[in-house]
This record gives structure tokens, sequence and C-alpha cells, in this order.
């Protein structure tokens, strides 16, 4: 309880809020770094996750991928690709994009097929082609899946990327590693404390942005007149 | 005019699921093609726009090989009807109807102008145009399924079991309506059914189908009822049953009609 003060008093002393090491800086170089590496994920993620959904190639060999990706430990990863690519943000960018790669396929994948099949025939047949069914019909329908994949990457890429610190200096990592080195335990968990405020942040950002998706493609919950089977078994006007 | 000559449909797994189907569906008259599950009957008709490709054969409008044609021109220039309607879930009711003019370059104002007229047209309130289709019933969607068929104005409308998904009572009042619809459009029209009754109901032509789609017979529902070709297709109209076989008794001066039952199932008219 004394340590949790401790931190708290840390987190509140303005000294650690100013010059070189300020925790305003780490928070931004932190969400910077993450908000990086999870729209790289995104970026390569979506594409090629909407790609598998839409034509259902690919699948087998997806789900294996991403299973495997997530049992790689990311310290492990970080150690190999910091012998391989040296100091520097280049190797936790790696072993942070390999965490957050697999939630972000699996939610796009498995958006995209989770939208009804008769719906993508239905449009099909009426004469969209296949970007419009993808774009106007799977994408929107889809989207809040997506989002919830690109929510847990994020969540994880944040909560992970104090790693980053091992192997260079950027973000809430570094007040966390000198801490334990210096046994400065206030610090330590004042930073871990900060780590969490910022996951839960983001994540609540994230849960805004997955309704107002989950409204756009199921619009008729939330302000529906009647219930969804009683409407069904009513006689047509 | 559509016509199917020799189409033939192989699956790379060995299942034929059409075998040599010729047809010639003439302009403005309804064909129903029926069947039980795995007579081929919506492969046919997803041939007509596309959606299958025949393994060999050709499927032709007005005597325009289908294949030649851009496959997305081809479907925007058909009606297509699905059962439970096939609506788009994230899109109101106006903005279905509306989704195929949209596509083809016109006005949102205008196309949900039209779309408004198309939902009147269908016997459906106007009012429903802001709504999304599952705050709709059955028989409500189905409309909107037939209004966006309608929407570009096609020649032709093919129409895959349009009513299936709805109750009894529905179905009947669509297909009433259907009738007095077609009355008016005089669309060419493809439907497919398992239900011999809607079959009769909306054909102008029937064309009964075995598996591998094989014309068991063909000809007006009254024909098909004077005359089943065999007993596979006296079986499928249910020839013989107390539904079909009526007869007439005399009741205080008037002819009712009962059938095998002997349960009246109307009055007959002199």
């Amino acid at each position: 309880m004394n340590l949790l003060i401790e931190a708290v008093q840390w987190l509140l002393d303005p000294v650690n809020w100013q010059g070189e090491n300020a925790l305003g800086m780490r928070i931004l170089e932190h969400l910077g770094f993450s908000a990086v590496v999870v729209l790289v994920a995104a970026a390569i993620g979506i594409p090629v996750g909407t790609l598998i959904g839409h034509t259902g190639r690919g699948r087998g060999a997806i789900i294996a991928i991403t299973g495997g990706a997530r049992a790689l430990p990311t310290l492990g990863l970080l150690t190999i690709f910091g012998l391989w690519l040296g100091i520097g943000l280049e190797a936790p960018f790696l072993a942070l994009l390999v965490l957050a790669l697999p939630p972000v396929l699996a939610g796009a994948y498995a958006g995209v097929e989770s939208v009804d099949r008769a719906t993508v025939g239905a449009a099909r047949a009426i004469g969209l082609t296949e970007r419009q069914i993808l774009t106007g019909v799977e994408l929107p329908l889809a989207a809040p899946v997506i989002i919830g994949g690109l929510r847990s990457a994020a969540l994880q890429v944040i909560s992970t990327a104090t790693l980053a610190a091992y192997i260079s200096d950027t973000g809430l990592g570094r007040p966390l590693f000198t801490g334990m080195k210096t046994q400065q335990y206030d610090m330590m968990l004042g930073a871990s404390i900060l780590v969490a405020l910022l996951a839960l942040i983001v994540e609540l950002c994230f849960q805004l942005v997955q309704s107002a998706a989950t409204r756009r493609a199921e619009p008729h919950n939330g302000h529906q007149h009647r219930a969804h089977s009683g409407a069904r078994e009513r006689i047509a006007a | 005019m559509i016509e199917f000559d020799a189409v033939h449909k192989e699956y790379p797994d060995g299942t034929v699921a059409v075998e040599r189907f010729s047809l010639i569906v003439p302009s403005h008259r309804v064909v129903a093609l029926v069947g039980s599950s795995g007579s081929g009957k919506t492969t046919l008709l997803r041939m007509v726009n596309r959606m299958v490709e025949p393994s060999s054969g050709t499927v032709s409008i007005d005597g325009v090989d289908v294949r030649s044609m851009d496959r997305v021109k081809l479907r925007r220039s058909i009606g297509y009807v699905l059962q439970a309607g096939g609506l788009l879930p994230h899109r109101t009711v106006a903005d279905n109807v509306a989704t195929v003019p949209v596509l083809e370059g016109r006005s949102r104002r205008q196309a949900r102008a039209d779309a408004l007229g198309l939902l009147e047209r269908v016997g459906l309130d106007t009012a429903l145009a802001d709504r999304y289709p599952a705050q709709l019933s059955g028989g409500q969607q189905q409309r909107v399924g037939v209004a966006r068929a309608l929407a570009a104005d096609p020649n032709i409308l093919l129409m895959d079991e349009p009513f299936g998904a709805v109750d009894p009572i529905v179905r009947d009042q669509l297909q009433a309506e259907m009738r007095a619809l077609q009355a008016d459009i005089g669309k060419t029209i493809v439907f497919v059914t398992h239900d011999i009754d809607e079959a009769f109901a909306l054909g102008d032509e029937v064309v009964v189908l075995r598996t591998g789609a094989e014309i068991a017979q063909r000809g007006a529902p009254a024909e098909i009822l004077a005359n089943p070709a065999d007993d596979f297709v006296s079986d499928f109209v249910g020839a013989g049953t107390a539904q079909r076989t009526l007869r007439i008794r005399e009741v205080d001066g008037r002819s009712v009609v009962v059938d095998g039952d002997d349960r009246p199932t109307g009055v007959l008219e002199r």
C-alpha cells in the first residue's frame, strides 16, 4: 500500500513532468510508437484479411500463421531482432508488429467471412462489382469485427511497447526499466500505472468507435420500433 | 425472349446439376420452373444473369449470347428477386431500392423519388422508406425486393423462390399482387419454386423438372392438371389428391364446388 502511495506521489511530482525525461514526452513517445505499429499492422492485415475473407482462399494458411505467431514470446523475438538489427526502434517495431498482426488479420478475415453469404450473393446478382461488394457491403458489415481486431492489437501493443525501452530509449518502458535497475520502485510502479491507464483509455476509445460501427452495420438495433422476430410475423400492411 | 440452348452444368466433382436443357421463354410471359431440390432449377435461373456459367450450351437474351455481355451490365439490366428479398441490412429501404439506379449514375435525389414511387407500386407505405430491412415483416421485405428488381426498369425479371419465406396468407396475397403487377408491366419473368401451387398461381407456362433439370412436362397450368405426362408429374401436382379432385354439389339451387374430402372450395358461376 505504501508503495502504491509512493508511486502515485511519484506520478504527481511536477519534477517528473519536466525536462528531458518528462512523462508527457514519454507518454507521447509510447502512444506514437504504438500507433505506428498498429497502423502498419492495419495497413498489412486489413487488406490481406479482407481479401482472404472475400475470396475464401488461403484460409488454412492464415489460421496456421496467426495461431503460430500468437504463440511467439515477444521478449524472445525482440532479443533476436535486437541481435540482428542492433540498438534502436527497428527491433521493437518488428517484434510488436508480429504481436499486432494476428489479431488484425483474424479480425479482418473473420469479419468479412461472417457477412451473410446470401447478402453478398444478392449484391452480386443485382450487379455490384466485386469492388463495390467489398467496399459497400462486406467492409461496412464487417467493420465491428475488424475494429475489434484493431482494438485487441492496440491493447496488446500499448502494454507490450514498454519492451521497446529494453533496446532503445523510447516510451514508458524507460522509467519502468530504470526504476527496476535502480530499485526506485515508486518510479517503476508509477510508469506501470501510466501504461495501464493509457491502455484503458485507448480501449475506451476503441469501444466507442466499435459501437458506432455496429450501429452502422446493424442500424435496426437500438432505435427499433419493434422486435425483429415480431416484425417478421406481422402480416404486411 | 430468353433461350436456353442445350445448357449443361457439371461441377468439378462430377455432379451434373443440369443436363442438356433447352427452353424458350417468350417475351412478356411468365415461365415457372418447378421441381424439388436437386432439380437444377435455381442453377438454370442463375445462368441467365451469369451467376452460374454453363459447362456447355448457351443462354441468350433476344438472340445475344449472355457470355458476350459484360457480367455487371447484364446483371444490372435484369431484375433479380430472391427469397427474403436479399436486401442489404445496413441500408434503408429507399437506398436498397435505389441501389442499381445510383450505381448507374442517377442522382440520389432522383433515385430516391423513383424509389418512393416503386414502393407505392408494390403496395408499401412510403413511410417505410427510411426504415431498415430488419424492421420490416417478411412480406414487406419481399415487396421491397420486387421494388428493387423493378428499379432499373428491366425487361427481364428473375425470381428465385420469391415468396418462399413468408407465411401462406401473405404468400397468397403477394402472388395475387404479382399477377396484377405483371398484367400492368408485362415483363419477361422466369421464376423458380418448389411449390407447384405457386407455379400454377403465377406461371403462364409451367415447366416441371426432374433431377438434372430434365423436363418432365411443360405447358399451361390447366394442360398439366388435365393431362399429367406421367406418374412423376402426376405425383408432383398432386393429381388424385383431395385438393385436386373437385366435384359439384347442389346446395339451395346453387352449385358448390367441393374437394375430395367434401370440403367446399367455391361456388360455380354459370
